[in-house]
């Protein structure tokens, strides 16, 4: 077996300290590690953007990263959504306008849409559109999540 | 899948970086933003015995003009370039290029040195970098040399670059104030790959056209600089007639492939279609 490598991080405001191969993906680190399983694995190649978390305030893959790479980071997931026993303006959003139905892809949705929000807060449908192209679903046919993420935008601006 | 086992390693300066290269002899790879080499891991298509990680070696990563040139370390994100001052300033074409790199959690972590060291056909930077006559920097074991775009790219997925170069910086000469740009693409979906895509660059004197320039993503193995169609609008203007002739130019000057995606025929007739587009929105933007 390779050396195993100290990763210390936080996740969700959380510190974890784990030890792993270094060839361990990030995403098997938070789900099989740290046992937060809520950040799903699909084509594990970078493509279908289920796995997508929070690194250090940006979106990105955490299929395509290693573990040892978050060494020292500040993580998110879709646990980290809901604050106070309340969902997240965007999960309330999804539910109330069918943004989800198998619920596979919803943790890189929500996510990515965080993401994009915090860089265009009133997007027009075109850049909803555009935004959310980085994760693949297969259940909703994309409306009711444009939809959810127009009003989740609408509700974050409002400063709630 | 899962990657196969490395050895992995996270140096902090270009020097042991180089070091590290130079012990394994070719059997490590340079891991950059990882947005292409992790899936060849994971699909265990490339089976290195090391990974060098350039993510923590800080001096890779900034944005500096001077001179009348901007240059960019190899480890700067796409996503910094795109929200970048400078960039959208003196570098618009790269500003515009940068939106259509995979979506904004891959412009997280993908660099422009792993975008342009990477030399993936279909990919924008290489186009840009073509298009802009960039040139980049290369430090090995014997020292440190400058590649211009036209010498580094030899064919899909392969640079002039040895196995114990690091790419470490990408330098770019500013635009001209005024010149007209554009970035093209054909894909399936956004954020997928170019089937083809044109950048286009023109500086203009009313109807007359000081410079044209125009390179290709996706036709080809490497990016091709449209040199003869460039000629045509320098010669005879930026008319109707000279976007038709330069686009129609377009399609003689490029050899593409046939893929899954795409037939040679198609990708050929998208050259001209797309160059004919680049063309109008570049001249429409340009001032002068």
């Amino acid at each position: 077996m390779a050396d195993m490598m100290t990763v210390r991080l936080k996740v969700n405001g959380v510190a974890h300290e784990g030890r792993c191969e270094p060839r361990k993906l990030l995403v098997d680190f938070i789900r099989e590690d740290l046992g937060l399983t809520g950040t799903h694995v699909g084509c594990e190649h970078g493509i279908c953007g289920a796995c997508t978390i929070i690194v250090n305030g940006e979106s990105a893959r955490s299929c395509i990263m290693l573990a040892v790479q978050a060494d020292g980071a500040e993580l998110m997931t879709v646990e980290g959504l809901m604050q106070d026993g309340k969902l997240h303006p965007l999960q309330e959003a999804f539910r109330e306008h069918h943004g989800l139905q198998c619920g596979f892809c919803t943790p890189g949705m929500l996510m990515t849409a965080l993401d994009f929000l915090r860089t265009n807060p009133s997007p027009s449908d075109r850049e909803i559109r555009e935004g959310i192209s980085a994760v693949l679903c297969r259940c909703t046919g994309y409306q009711g999540i444009v939809n959810a993420v127009r009003a989740a935008a609408a509700t974050l601006r409002g400063g709630r | 899948m899962k990657p196969p086992k490395f050895e992995y390693h996270a140096p902090r300066t270009v020097d042991e970086a180089l070091a590290l290269l130079g012990r394994y002899g070719g059997d490590a790879k340079v891991l950059a933003g990882g947005q292409s080499l992790m899936p060849l891991l994971n699909f265990r298509l490339a089976r290195p015995a090391a990974l060098v990680d350039l993510n923590r070696i800080p001096s890779l990563a900034f944005i500096e003009e001077s001179g009348g040139r901007v240059r960019l370390g190899a480890m700067t994100r796409q996503r910094t370039i795109e929200f970048s001052p400078v960039v959208a300033q003196r570098l618009p074409l790269l500003k515009e290029a940068t939106r259509w790199v995979g979506h904004l959690p891959i412009r997280t972590r993908g660099t422009i040195g792993g975008s342009i060291a990477h030399a993936d056909p279909s990919a924008e930077y290489p186009a840009v970098l073509t298009a802009l006559e960039g040139e980049v920097v290369a430090r090995g074991a014997k020292g440190e040399r400058v590649i211009k775009a036209a010498d580094l790219f030899q064919t899909y997925l392969t640079t002039t670059l040895t196995p114990d170069e690091i790419l470490t910086e990408v330098r770019l000469p500013a635009m001209a104030a005024g010149a007209g740009y554009a970035l093209e693409e054909f894909s399936r979906r956004h954020g997928d790959f170019a089937i083809i895509g044109i950048a286009a660059v023109v500086v203009r004197d009313g109807q007359r056209c000081k410079t044209a320039r125009l390179a290709t993503a996706g036709a080809g193995p490497v990016p091709v600089r449209l040199r003869a169609a460039e000629e045509i609008l320098e010669r005879d203007g930026l008319g109707e007639a000279a976007i038709e002739a330069a686009a129609r130019k377009a399609t003689e000057l490029v050899d593409p492939d046939s893929d899954i995606h795409a037939s040679a025929d198609y990708r050929r007739h998208l050259t001209g279609v797309l160059t004919k587009r680049a063309l109008v929105r570049a001249i429409g933007v340009a001032r002068g």
